[in-house]
């Protein structure tokens, strides 16, 4: 064999070095980010580093990270699920309310109509090719009603029994530490290994890297869609009846602009916004940065904490743009 | 009219089987049919004997056809080794991917076929080459008994293209049937045992590819016999034109990647420029770069002796030079406007004050036009989408002559109309080459060209390889030109 | 009944669409206007009317900036944030008087469409990511400027914009009806307009026609943004108080609902003007209908969610014919 094709000899140096160097950023930049705060935090502010302030961070942590867990994979594919923020509050509610009926009903039940949403969301993106973010426009306005409709127009908050074992699951601790963190951090696991271990990942990659393509070298691009709504759905329903087992009450206020905050964690986290690649490592960072930043901003006490937005629009923003710039280095395909 | 009428083609184990033709013979719909991407109305598709239909693209891979497309079918983000095994990836006990068995076996394989890489790296990070080469190989490890090959040298380096060809050399001795699809004849000559040509959706020619010459192999594609040269009248292009002294619009050195190579022409005054070449030799990407539609890596274009500023449309607009794209639908027409607003959209500015258009102004325009170019249309409101391939055709040229061009790129402004039509267009050319524009002329078809042109440039492979005109422009020394035959 | 009246001639599932795409909601305004006459109480009074219209003013103003958007392929996420963000810098700047405090309002509104514009058109990024940033991070850099607070406003000038009368039409309705005028006249009879609409049906063939793509498509969010600021400072004298917590939260999904459910589809192409404006007036009468009858605000909330896949997907089936 004479002829062998290796790397690609067009690229100069200097487009190679920026190229590296924007991958580098776009991959660990999030990494990055996290540990230059963490140090700046350790150091500057004494109670940081304190256990108390520690295990609060992990917990308020768990819920985001949870559902930024489905939004990753739903961003991996190519779409985007803006309702997540009105199911997630929907979860929460459903939770409360099925905890009369005991542990049983109060973890089914939101899970169960959390997932129907999301299944849904996912047989309109997937079967009537209508834009995802429109569908998911349209529930997050129809799970905000139904969770009004069920608590008597938002003036009924349900209250988890005080006996309840249900809160267990909200208030529980091993090491301090609580039980949300510990269900996060398992779900974040498999969630990665199914990710990156399994053909259903590999489709998800394909799905949202090269639709067509993907189609043409039969995958089941269709089902794939509707399987990583569902999930979505399924995992904020989850991450609202952990809230409500938490605050013992399915708190009606909850989750508004929930999906933003989810949506720029796993962008800062390094995960394509059009799709075809990410990790969920990098989304748990990114959740990390957001709150290590807003902990941070609460610590300082004279700062506004409407500052965490603007700090997290502001990522967005350059992530975005690096992606972008990061895409156009690339060969034209 | 049918896009495949009444065509048999059969494909031997082991035999590397060229099909030939220019667009519209068919051959895109052959291999759609084979692969299951379209049903044939009738007739069938034996697979070793058997009947079989595929009614998804995946069943046919599954029965053993793999297809490589001129663009690569693939996930550029995703590694090179899980573009390899998509879908199909091998797992562990616990039915996890197993990444490691997958990186070695992608590794392997790759370097079955002589080709070297970081199976770990994103695919989109490989040249355009050596993507298409793992896409190959993804075809060939399906357990393919029939592999086609859609033009897959289109976007290679001389380099690569010598890895496809001992890829291919392998599936032979393998005996795999390979279905190559090219326009290049020296691609088609060297690898190649049979040849299928196909013309206007019917199989003109089928058998073994030496007991053509290459002039015999042209001839056929374009539908023309080499002793039969027809007489002048079947266009209507009139004599020709008095041209001016000095050129007009010159185009110095172009190259493009790949796909130009230091092309050079002029057009003077009044003259039009013929541009021959089969599909693929760099005639639509000439015209585009020299409106500035095509990022050069080098070159000017040259307006009365001034450059051009690169890759700006606007600009070379401003100077005067227009070009009808070849592919109407995607590139010309806008299908949300009426054909009012089709024709005037390229000088709206002249028809506007203070931004406000001038709608009386708009309607002389309008009118004048679609009475000269005689635009079949109900009224000028009525959508351009719902007019016939010719009006449309007739609806951009209108475009462009409402902006007073001085230079006019054709490119394949007679397809896909029917006969008045082009007769129309061709008529009106003659007279805007006699009204002093500049014309370059390309076209596939050897009477529009031989015809209409004054003089001919001829390219291959994205570069000149002749300059025909005066008594040089007959029919046999431009195949031979396109050929490649010293003439 | 006869098959005939069943499925008359020509009649197709297609063609359905297409007519209910393009006066639907014409039809639907009429109806719901004929039920509410019939029965709902103190419907055909002057003052029921003028609440109608005063409330979908705002909405009306930033959705026919959404249409331009849409109308060129885009979406503008931030429309929403952007109302905030222009709210809040009018607490800032009135004590300059009330035409100061206005126009810097404004400059904030077109700065931050260039700014969402110039990521679309120069840097390539797709519109919906493009204008997600703003969306995350205005409201909070809204709600920073102010401080996280409501802040009472009292110039007699500024408040007059939000419930005085002009022939006894309150100002608002009067800016945003002729607003409506003038970007169905800018779409209509513009160069910049026709050349949106062009871009918005076949960008490559606009762009091959030496269309000035990028700096059109700047223009298209500038006066998206604009729109939105001029809708924020409505409601903020409407409200007598600049509030970036809430004013205008959700206002894209508004925005998007009236553009979409007046005909217009996410594809591009295509703007309509008068069938945006009706696209609001068709949610606010729905909104209107389903709280006189004393049905609660969660079911108008679903029941607005029902529409607007129902719109979608009927501009789906056109846009796909």
């Amino acid at each position: 064999m004479t002829a062998v094709i290796t790397d690609p000899p067009d690229t100069t140096a200097s487009t190679t070095r920026r190229e590296l160097m924007t991958g580098v950023l776009q991959r660990q930049g999030a990494a990055i980010a996290l540990v230059l705060v963490v140090a700046v935090a350790w150091f500057s502010f004494p109670r940081f580093g304190s256990l108390d302030n520690l295990r609060d961070l992990a917990l308020q942590s768990s819920f985001l990270a949870v559902i930024a867990l489905g939004m990753t994979f739903v961003i991996i594919t190519g779409g985007i699920d803006l309702s997540v923020g009105s199911v997630y509050a929907l979860g929460g509610v459903l939770a409360a309310y099925g905890s009369q009926y005991g542990f049983l009903v109060a973890l089914a039940l939101p899970l169960a109509v959390c997932g129907l949403i999301g299944f849904v969301n996912g047989v309109l993106v997937a079967r009537t090719k209508m834009a995802p973010f429109i569908v998911t426009l349209a529930s997050l306005l129809f799970a905000r009603g139904l969770l009004l409709a069920i608590t008597d127009e938002g003036s009924n908050t349900y209250r988890v029994p005080a006996d309840s074992a249900f809160i267990e699951l909200g208030r529980g601790t091993i090491g301090g530490f609580g039980y949300p963190v510990f269900i996060a951090a398992v779900l974040c696991v498999i969630g990665g290994i199914v990710l990156r271990r399994t053909r259903f990942g590999q489709s998800v990659f394909a799905t949202g890297g090269a639709e067509q393509s993907a189609l043409l070298m039969g995958l089941p691009v269709a089902r794939t869609k509707i399987t990583v709504y569902t999930m979505s759905g399924v995992l904020s329903g989850l991450a609202g009846a952990l809230t409500a087992a938490y605050l013992q009450s399915g708190v009606t206020v909850i989750g508004v602009g929930t999906e933003l905050d989810a949506i720029s964690v796993v962008v800062i986290g390094g995960t394509l916004l059009t799709g075809g690649a990410g990790t969920v490592l990098g989304t748990v960072i990114g959740v990390g940065l957001r709150n290590v930043i807003q902990n941070i901003i609460n610590q300082i006490g004279t700062l506004d904490s409407n500052y965490q937005s603007v700090v997290s629009g502001a990522f967005l923003l350059v992530v975005v743009i690096l992606q972008r710039s990061l895409a156009r280095t690339k060969p034209r395909r | 009219m049918r896009a495949l009428d009444g065509v048999s083609f059969t494909v031997r184990p082991g035999e590397v089987h060229a099909l030939v033709g220019e667009n519209g013979a068919g051959k895109s719909t052959l291999i759609k049919v084979l692969t299951g991407v379209h049903r044939p109305d009738s007739g069938e598709v034996r697979l070793r004997g058997e009947v079989v239909s595929f009614d998804r693209p995946v069943r046919a891979q599954e029965a053993g056809i793999s297809t490589i497309y001129q663009e690569v079918n693939l996930v550029p983000l995703i590694s090179v080794a899980a573009n390899v095994f998509l879908g199909r990836e091998p797992r562990t006990r616990f039915g996890l991917v197993d990444w490691a068995r997958m990186n070695r076996d992608a590794k392997e394989l790759l370097s079955g076929y002589g080709i070297e890489t970081d199976v770990k790296r994103p695919l989109g990070t490989l040249s355009v080459g050596a993507q298409q080469m793992v896409a190959l190989v993804r075809a060939v490890s399906t357990d393919a008994d029939v592999v086609i090959m859609d033009e897959p040298t289109s976007s290679l380096e001389p380099r690569e293209v010598e890895t496809l060809f001992s890829v291919v050399e392998r599936l032979h001795e393998k005996g795999i049937a390979v279905v190559y699809v090219s326009h290049r004849m020296d691609e088609l000559y060297r690898i190649c045992d049979q040849v299928t040509v196909l013309r206007d959706g019917k199989m003109v020619h089928t058998g073994p590819l030496n007991d053509l010459s290459r002039i015999e192999l042209v001839a056929m594609m374009l539908g023309r016999s080499v002793s039969d040269i027809r007489e002048h009248g079947a266009t209507a292009f009139g004599e020709d034109h008095n041209a001016g002294k000095e050129p007009l619009l010159s185009a110095e050195n172009l190259s493009s990647g790949v796909r130009l190579n230091d092309v050079s022409l002029s057009i003077r005054p009044g003259e039009v420029v013929g541009l021959a070449g089969l599909l693929g030799s760099g005639r639509t990407e000439t015209a585009r770069a020299i409106v500035g539609a095509l990022p050069l890596d080098g070159g000017t274009v040259l307006v009365g002796g001034k450059a051009l500023k690169a890759g700006d449309v606007g600009a070379a607009m401003r100077a005067g030079i227009n070009m009808l794209a070849e592919d109407r639908k995607a590139e010309g027409i806008i299908p949300n406007l009426s054909v009012r607003e089709n024709i005037v959209l390229a000088a709206l500015p002249q028809l506007s004050r203070f931004g406000v258009i001038s709608r009386e102004k708009q309607d002389r325009i309008v009118d004048t036009f679609v009475k000269r170019l005689r635009i079949k249309v109900s009224n000028p409101d009525q959508l351009v989408s719902e007019l016939s391939g010719g009006n449309q055709q007739k609806v951009l040229l209108a475009r462009w002559l409402c902006t007073k061009p001085k230079v006019l790129l054709l490119d394949e402004p007679t397809r896909g109309i029917d006969v008045g039509a082009k007769a129309e267009v061709q008529a009106l050319i003659d007279e805007l080459a006699q009204e002093g524009l500049a014309v370059l002329l390309i076209s596939s078809e050897m009477e529009e060209l031989l015809d209409g042109a004054d003089r001919l440039v001829v390219l291959k492979d994205g570069a000149v390889v002749g300059e025909l005109s005066g008594d040089d422009l007959t029919q046999d020394k431009v195949l031979a030109a396109i050929a490649g035959e010293a003439p | 009944m006869s098959a005939t009246t069943l499925a008359p001639a020509g009649f197709d599932r297609a063609r359905a669409a297409r007519w209910l795409q393009e006066y639907g909601v014409y039809v639907a305004v009429v109806a719901l206007l004929l039920f509410n006459v019939f029965f709902t109480a103190n419907f055909l009074t002057l003052g029921n009317f003028r609440t109608q219209l005063v409330q979908a003013a705002p909405v009306c103003i930033v959705a026919l900036g959404m249409a331009l958007v849409i109308g060129t392929e885009g979406v503008d996420l931030s429309v929403g944030a952007v109302m905030a963000l222009a709210a809040s810098f009018i607490p800032l700047y009135l004590g300059a008087g009330p035409i100061p405090a206005i126009l810097i309002a404004l400059v904030v509104g077109l700065v931050a469409g260039t700014f969402n514009g110039f990521l679309v058109a120069h840097l390539g990024i797709q519109p919906i990511v493009a204008t997600l940033a703003l969306l995350v991070g205005g409201r909070g850099l809204a709600l920073v400027i102010a401080e996280g607070q409501l802040v009472q406003l009292h110039d007699k000038t500024f408040l007059e914009l939000g419930d005085g009368d002009l022939a006894g039409i309150p100002i608002s309705v009067w800016i945003a009806g002729l607003l409506s005028v003038v970007m169905a006249l800018l779409v209509g009879r513009t160069t910049f307009g026709r050349r949106l609409v062009a871009i918005g049906g076949n960008r490559t063939a606009s762009g091959l026609a030496g269309l000035p793509v990028k700096s059109v498509l700047v223009g298209v969010y500038a006066i998206c943004g604009l729109l939105a600021a001029v809708a924020g400072v409505l409601a903020t004298a409407r409200l007598g108080a600049s509030d970036p917590a809430d004013i205008g939260l959700l206002m894209e999904l508004s925005a998007i609902t009236a553009v979409v459910v007046g005909g217009t589809a996410l594809t591009g192409g295509r703007v309509r003007i008068v069938g945006t404006v009706f696209g609001v007036i068709l949610m606010q009468l729905v909104r209107a209908t389903l709280i006189k009858h004393n049905l609660p605000d969660s079911t108008a909330q679903m029941v607005q969610a029902a529409i607007i896949i129902i719109a979608v997907y009927v501009a789906r089936e056109r846009s796909t014919r």
